[in-house]
């Protein structure tokens, strides 16, 4: 619970503790496809989003391969509907077949949309599988083929709901306009009586150390050539994810950063390029992805980059740039603070973590890493044989 | 034991009123409103202008001067304005709209002093370096080009073009205008464009006194560009015949759709009551497009409905990406949903939660500081003050049945309306 009495609503945000990597390998996209079903009517409220549009609120939710969040932000006079709706579907869903209809096609069409009717936008369908082999990381939440979707039973959404939607699996958190007091009295309420349901043991496959380098080369009809680089990098828990957050902000955070200032307007190589991390739970990946002109050749721009990725490995960076970027990491922390929901949203997640209030640690995290750290780490990190590169030849450049 | 059939009592919702600036005029003709809330130690600064007027033989240079504004002043480099903003934490940005070029400046308060004077040397002499102009020229066209393969985004600029001719909103701009761009036209335009005269600075945060005074005195006495205001010429726009184009792309596996027409501007009277018909059609979930053609027949992932209020013109329009399959089914419920709006009222109950929607909206839209600010900026740009918001609440409270179908008949008649269909049809 979070008071925060500058505005006069209120954010109920509920994480379910279940994300695309607790899915059968052969049903993928399950988590999210059920992330829609939760709009689909429970076993008491046929209708979730007119009620809620009726006290003057809004909702919406996300999947990720590690969680699934929802939230609704309303006028806080009106919260109790919120504990009323969420609780309600909590507790059960209608498991409506008509529901389960339309949201299949809904999905298989955000598919479309997403990931094959745009140029690149099957990027993640195919580094995934690249670069992870063991992991259930090797699929994206969309779901590795329309198949899956499309195959989805009525049988498999009751199982899912009943093995991860249950409180023992959820974190909610309020924030807003609300007093304490009054909160605790509408979560025991509403979300006491809920069977705490079965525990659910979590055991995936660890991905296993890289030992060799990969690469896929696809011809497609792309306007531009285009390269993908993901590197293994340390879990969310690790110390070094911090470092390996902080290499990602010195190759392209701002116009000051070195793949932009050096590849991008000195070398005039690449249309585009950025480094960034996917900043999941368990070992995710660090990637850097560039356009280049179309008068430079791919073995050139490839090229470019590993050199700037080598200098990481082999040159202390500067105290001068340390300070620039962790700079820029704790500003970003304030701005993001000026969002209600983004603060439920983090504290729901760093409790998930662990405790809702590492979120106050991070900044110190952050601002402890060194130059050493950030070389050791580029050193174990951007080696051949840890990294998979996806490329796109197009059919028209030069 | 505890009823969960039957909702929880629930409760009007309060109009929240959008917080008041003060105003300042600056002695060197330009204009501040200063937003004084919130917590945390940051603050925003925009500088606003009015575009000049939109020249068919230099189609790009009014957004080719937003693009190119920071890369270099006679003082700094284009990689020092960069290595400032970027050790400061701060964000400085321009940006680009059919009406008005801002340049925004977010930086947390005690860096204040450290950011101002690069930013005062971007508005005084900015100096757009050939070698950076040819950068921007090749990275421009490789992006036009990705978008040109994104059939939203061709339908846009298609559906643009058909209401709006070829002017600063419905120009098609191609890969080989980007070759007409040069210096002198840019420095040209720089010249007249960013002056203190055209410009209108809102800033919002939380300010010191002493803070507000440093800015206001850096602006007032270091920018000092003749204070002459560009002459825009008011484009016209003929009511154009409904037109129905489809661009066929063989291998699409969705079409994109827009559907519409010209409307009316936030100015006009009937516009905050026109916005309920608009969210009742197409403008939130629970809307009868959304209800209909994804939530019943699962034809897409989203279609919405909006009005835009342009400063010379006033636009609705429908979009949605639909599988190809599909896409002819789409248009007729599309056409059902319009024609329903137009012969039979509304229900009191859907009335009821639309309305609901809106003013929780509205109220949920004014999180912080910065937001205020927004709002502020959106009525007085076009050219209305304050009030417009209490109008619009009390508009969205009073609208009756009888006055949505009319309205519906008044401004949505689907055979009147341009469709623009990128895929299969």
């Amino acid at each position: 619970m979070h008071e925060a009495p500058e505005t006069p609503m209120a954010v109920v945000n509920i994480l379910y503790d279940v994300g695309a990597r607790d899915e059968n390998p052969n049903q993928t996209g399950f988590a999210h496809l059920f992330e829609h079903l939760m709009f689909g009517g429970s076993i008491n409220v046929p209708e979730y989003d007119k009620h809620l549009q009726l006290v003057g609120g809004e909702n919406n939710a996300f999947t990720s391969n590690d969680i699934t969040n929802y939230y609704v932000t309303l006028p806080s006079v009106n919260i109790e509907t919120a504990f009323w709706l969420e609780s309600d579907r909590m507790l059960s869903l209608a498991f409506s077949e008509k529901s389960l209809e339309v949201q299949r096609n809904v999905v298989c069409e955000e598919f479309k949309q997403r990931y094959l009717n745009q140029p690149y936008g099957d990027v993640w369908l195919r580094l995934r599988p690249l670069a992870y082999k063991t992991h259930p990381y090797r699929w994206a939440t969309i779901g590795q083929e329309l198949a899956h979707i499309e195959n989805a039973k009525m049988e498999d959404v009751k199982s899912f709901f009943k093995k991860h939607y249950n409180p023992q699996n959820a974190i909610l958190v309020v924030a807003g306009d609300v007093k304490v007091e009054e909160i605790k009295k509408l979560a025991e309420k509403w979300f006491e009586p809920i069977p705490a349901g079965e525990a659910y043991i979590r055991n995936l496959p660890l991905e296993p150390r890289r030992l060799e380098e990969r690469r896929e080369v696809v011809q497609a009809e792309v306007p531009t050539d285009s390269i993908y680089i993901a590197f293994h990098m340390p879990a969310r828990a690790d110390k070094d994810y911090y470092t390996a957050d902080l290499i990602s902000d010195l190759l392209s955070q701002g116009q000051s950063s070195r793949l932009y200032r050096r590849l991008l307007k000195e070398q005039e190589l690449f249309g585009e390029i950025n480094a960034y991390i996917t900043g999941s739970i368990d070992a995710g990946l660090l990637v850097v992805e560039g356009k280049p002109l179309r008068e430079v050749s791919m073995e050139t721009a490839e090229a470019a980059i590993w050199e700037e990725l080598e200098k990481m490995r082999s040159e202390y960076v500067l105290d001068y740039e340390l300070e620039k970027i962790k700079n820029k990491t704790e500003s970003t922390m304030v701005f993001s603070e000026l969002s209600v929901l983004n603060r439920a949203m983090n504290f729901a997640y760093f409790e998930l973590l662990g405790d809702a209030n590492l979120i106050n640690e991070e900044i110190s995290k952050y601002l402890s890493v060194t130059a050493e750290d950030i070389r050791t780490l580029s050193e174990d990190l951007f080696r051949k044989e840890n990294s998979s590169t996806l490329i796109y030849l197009s059919d028209t450049h030069a | 034991m505890l009823n969960r059939a039957t909702p929880p009592d629930f409760h009007p919702i309060e109009n929240v009123p959008v917080l008041s600036p003060d105003r300042i005029d600056l002695s060197n003709g330009s204009k501040m409103f200063v937003f004084n809330a919130g917590e945390e130690e940051l603050v925003r600064i925009q500088w606003v202008f009015e575009n000049a007027a939109f020249q068919l033989d230099k189609p790009i240079v009014n957004s080719a001067l937003s693009g190119m504004l920071l890369e270099g002043t006679s003082q700094y480099t284009s990689a020092q304005i960069a290595e400032t903003v970027d050790f400061y934490g701060a964000y400085l940005f321009p940006e680009f709209s059919y009406d008005h070029m801002s340049l925004n400046l977010i930086t947390l308060t005690k860096y204040v002093d450290k950011l101002l004077p690069v930013v005062i040397s971007v508005l005084n002499d900015a100096i757009f370096p050939q070698q950076e102009l040819d950068t921007y020229i090749r990275n421009s066209k490789q992006s036009l080009n990705i978008s040109l393969q994104k059939n939203d985004y061709v339908a846009r600029r298609n559906f643009n073009n058909v209401l709006f001719g070829n002017s600063r909103y419905g120009y098609i701009y191609e890969e080989n205008d980007y070759d007409l761009l040069n210096r002198e036209d840019l420095i040209s335009l720089y010249r007249s464009q960013i002056v203190p005269a055209n410009c209108t600075l809102l800033v919002a945060g939380k300010i010191s006194r002493e803070t507000l005074d440093y800015i206001s005195e850096q602006v007032e006495s270091q920018w000092v560009n003749p204070t002459q205001k560009s002459l825009t010429t008011v484009p016209a726009f003929q009511q154009v015949a409904p037109k129905v184009l489809v661009i066929e792309k063989e291998k699409a596996l969705q079409s994109a759709i827009r559907i519409g027409s010209m409307s009316i501007q936030r100015s006009h009277p009937d516009f905050p009551a026109l916005q309920v018909l608009n969210a009742t059609l197409g403008g939130y979930f629970g809307s009868r497009l959304m209800m209909n053609i994804r939530e019943d027949k699962g034809y897409t992932y989203g279609i919405g409905s909006g009005l835009g209020s342009l400063k010379y013109a006033g636009f609705f329009t429908i979009s949605s990406e639909v599988g190809t399959s599909v896409c002819a089914a789409t248009l007729k419920e599309i056409e059902f949903e319009i024609n329903r709006l137009r012969q039979e009222k509304i229900s009191l109950n859907e009335l009821t939660l639309v309305k609901n929607y809106l003013l929780g909206s509205m109220v949920g839209s004014l999180e912080n500081v910065f937001s205020h600010a927004d709002k502020f900026k959106q009525v007085y740009f076009s050219g209305l003050t304050l009030d417009y918001y209490d109008y619009y609440s009390q508009q969205v409270k009073d609208v009756t049945p009888e006055r949505l179908m009319d309205l519906a008949n008044k401004y949505l008649d689907y055979d009147q309306m341009t469709k623009v269909i990128v895929g299969k049809l």
